[in-house]
């Protein structure tokens, strides 16, 4: 018996082997025989948690979609509709909108993991730029996402950020008009974004997660003592002998790291969806109106950075591109960065220092971005905003300056 | 046989040119898709002009109508003695105290109160940083944002002010005074937005 199921299994695989032979090397490739580091730590998780996150968004956004009118005229109610009338619709809107903003919590750690560990230095230059292409992504995706329950952030959000565009000289203002599809922000915007939203962005962030991920798996994973695990291979398998296949010890891994962040998850979305009013704004409970600008109006958290130093800058061009160039200036990292050894744990007092101070000056003006804007964070926001910006203009200067440490060969927990 | 006498001359110009006959065909391709976006028929003729009645506007001094046109507010508002006679003490704080920036102001309201009775004042509620609409402080007193406040618009977004005629203060975001849209009296309880008075610019 069992040698007739074995049998047909074999069958059924010999069948398809023919027809695709590139199936069972391809899960070879990327699964069973794709050898990462033995030495992740804690923050190895964050990359399967935003692909968890980006499935969660997915099918939650699908449902929606069938519940959700995108006018300018029904939007509002429909989503009230999927609040109150839809059976569990509160719950599959609020696992979308708390899964929005959990991706950039995975996100900017993701991020933060490759800044501290030297992930985007050479040769994985190309899988870190490919990752702040889905940043930016993400950020469009977000940006429109949060325009479609047509609230009063939703409008005035989509009127300052479709406006910066008409900072651009000359084509500026007709460009603002070509994105909205109107002389203001009206209907025709809304279902244009709901268009890219639902369809054309996610195509898009797909696709990238493909190629990160494909890139990521030529040159093989970083690990938290930036040691290269293929100059010591064993020499009759050729497999790294600091290499674990990722599956299953890291499928495994990641499962654990999905189970409690799953557990976060779900506290934010059943006893805080607002979370205060970070997560959803307050004033996005009052429906769009043209006329009335709210008193304090502020981007979600994940954009607060950027926003303050927009903010901060007291001239409408020069404060779009310094926005524009806080999230482009990202991509330059690999080159700017003159260190011989990639981790933290190897460079000197100076790197971690300022690498500290970089992250504080961020998240400092995230909170900035969401006050009001007194003389006093203004200043604030100015010298943080200049030191962001020479954080990156003199990384080549101070990254080769001072005493690294000695990289041993192998991971030095190893046997 | 395939790589007998083949002229590699010709087989290059042959893919270049197809190449860029691809390439033109595309071009051609995306043009109904780019223009698509662009502001429809329906959404270029809601631009119509607008009648205001503005009888009610003299019930209280600083009373404000506000009144949509082509989708944006227009402020209708009537200032007092007081507050015209504080304009010109701005000027000095200003970016463009006389209205030299032709966009936002039509030659008829090129004048200290960037209007044409100089009590009322029409300008649209739209600030020429990002789009939001500004809050009316008119109060001539000192403000959270401003200890010498004369009375004006304060935009929520960010920070920046302007005066009771819409002029901009300096040291803010927005670049330029607020806009003028084209208007004129019918009579004097009537006025008509989207429509320049006969004979001005």
């Amino acid at each position: 018996m069992a040698n007739m199921i074995s049998r047909s299994v074999e069958g059924v695989v010999g069948w398809f082997n023919e027809r695709t032979p590139g199936l069972i090397p391809a899960y070879k490739k990327h699964m069973s025989e794709y050898y990462a580091p033995k030495n992740f730590n804690i923050w190895y998780y964050f990359g399967s948690l935003a692909m968890l996150v980006l499935v969660n968004q997915i099918v939650t956004g699908i449902f929606l979609t069938m519940h959700y009118k995108p006018s300018a005229a029904e939007a509002f109610a429909s989503v009230e509709y999927i609040m109150r009338d839809v059976e569990w619709g509160w719950l599959i809107r609020y696992m979308h909108s708390t899964g929005a903003s959990l991706f950039f919590v995975v996100v900017y750690l993701h991020m933060f993991r490759g800044l501290i560990y030297g992930s985007y230095q050479k040769p994985r230059e190309l899988v870190w730029v490919l990752g702040v292409v889905i940043f930016l992504v993400l950020m469009a995706e977000a940006f429109m996402g949060y325009v479609l329950p047509w609230g009063q952030m939703s409008y005035w959000g989509a009127q300052v950020i479709i406006n910066l565009f008409g900072a651009i000289p000359v084509v500026g203002v007709e460009l603002t008009e070509w994105i909205r599809g109107d002389y203001l922000v009206a209907d025709a915007t809304l279902n244009r974004f709901f268009a890219l939203h639902v369809i054309a962005l996610p195509l898009v962030l797909l696709l990238l997660v493909v190629l990160h991920l494909g890139a990521l798996h030529e040159v093989g994973s970083n690990n938290p003592e930036g040691v290269d695990i293929k100059k010591v291979k064993d020499k009759e398998t050729g497999i790294p002998k600091d290499g674990i296949p990722f599956h299953p010890y890291y499928t495994v891994k990641d499962l654990f790291g999905a189970g409690f962040f799953l557990i976060i998850f779900a506290f934010i979305v059943f006893f805080a969806p607002a979370m205060g009013g970070w997560f959803l704004e307050w004033d996005n409970f009052i429906a769009a109106d043209p006329m009335v600008t709210p008193a304090h109006i502020k981007p979600v958290w994940y954009f607060t950075p950027f926003y303050a130093m927009l903010r901060a800058i007291p001239d409408k061009l020069f404060g779009v591109m310094v926005m524009g160039g806080a999230v482009m200036i990202l991509f330059l990292l690999p080159w700017l960065d003159r260190c011989k050894v990639k981790s933290i744990r190897y460079r000197p007092m100076l790197h971690k220092v300022l690498v500290a101070l970089f992250c504080v000056a961020f998240v400092i003006l995230g909170w900035l971005g969401a006050q009001s804007g007194s003389d006093a964070q203004k200043l604030v926001a100015q010298v943080l905003t200049a030191f962001y910006f020479l954080f990156f203009i003199t990384m080549p200067f101070w990254s080769a300056m001072g005493q690294t440490k000695a990289v041993p060969e192998r991971v030095p927990s190893h046997d | 046989m395939a790589n007998e006498g083949v002229n590699t001359g010709r087989r290059r110009f042959l893919t270049a040119s197809t190449a860029v006959v691809g390439a033109v065909g595309v071009g051609f391709a995306a043009v109904p898709f780019i223009s698509s976006w662009k502001p429809s028929a329906r959404a270029q003729t809601a631009g119509a002009p607008v009648d205001v009645d503005i009888s009610k506007i003299d019930l209280e001094p600083g009373m404000r109508m506000i009144v949509q046109w082509r989708g944006k507010p227009v402020w209708i508002f009537k200032r007092t003695p007081e507050q015209l006679a504080a304009l010109p003490a701005l000027n000095d704080r200003l970016r463009d105290p006389n209205s030299e920036n032709a966009d936002q102001t039509p030659a008829f309201a090129k004048n200290e109160g960037r209007s044409i009775k100089p009590e009322l004042a029409v300008i649209v509620g739209i600030c020429t940083h990002l789009g939001c609409s500004p809050s009316y402080v008119p109060e001539l007193q000192p403000q959270a944002f401003d200890s010498e406040w004369q009375g004006g618009f304060y935009c929520p977004c960010h920070n920046s002010r302007f005066d009771l005629a819409g002029r901009v203060f300096q040291g803010v975001p927005a670049p330029s005074n607020l806009e003028v849209p084209p208007y004129h009296f019918v009579d004097d309880n009537h006025l008509v937005v989207g429509v320049a008075p006969e004979g001005a610019a």
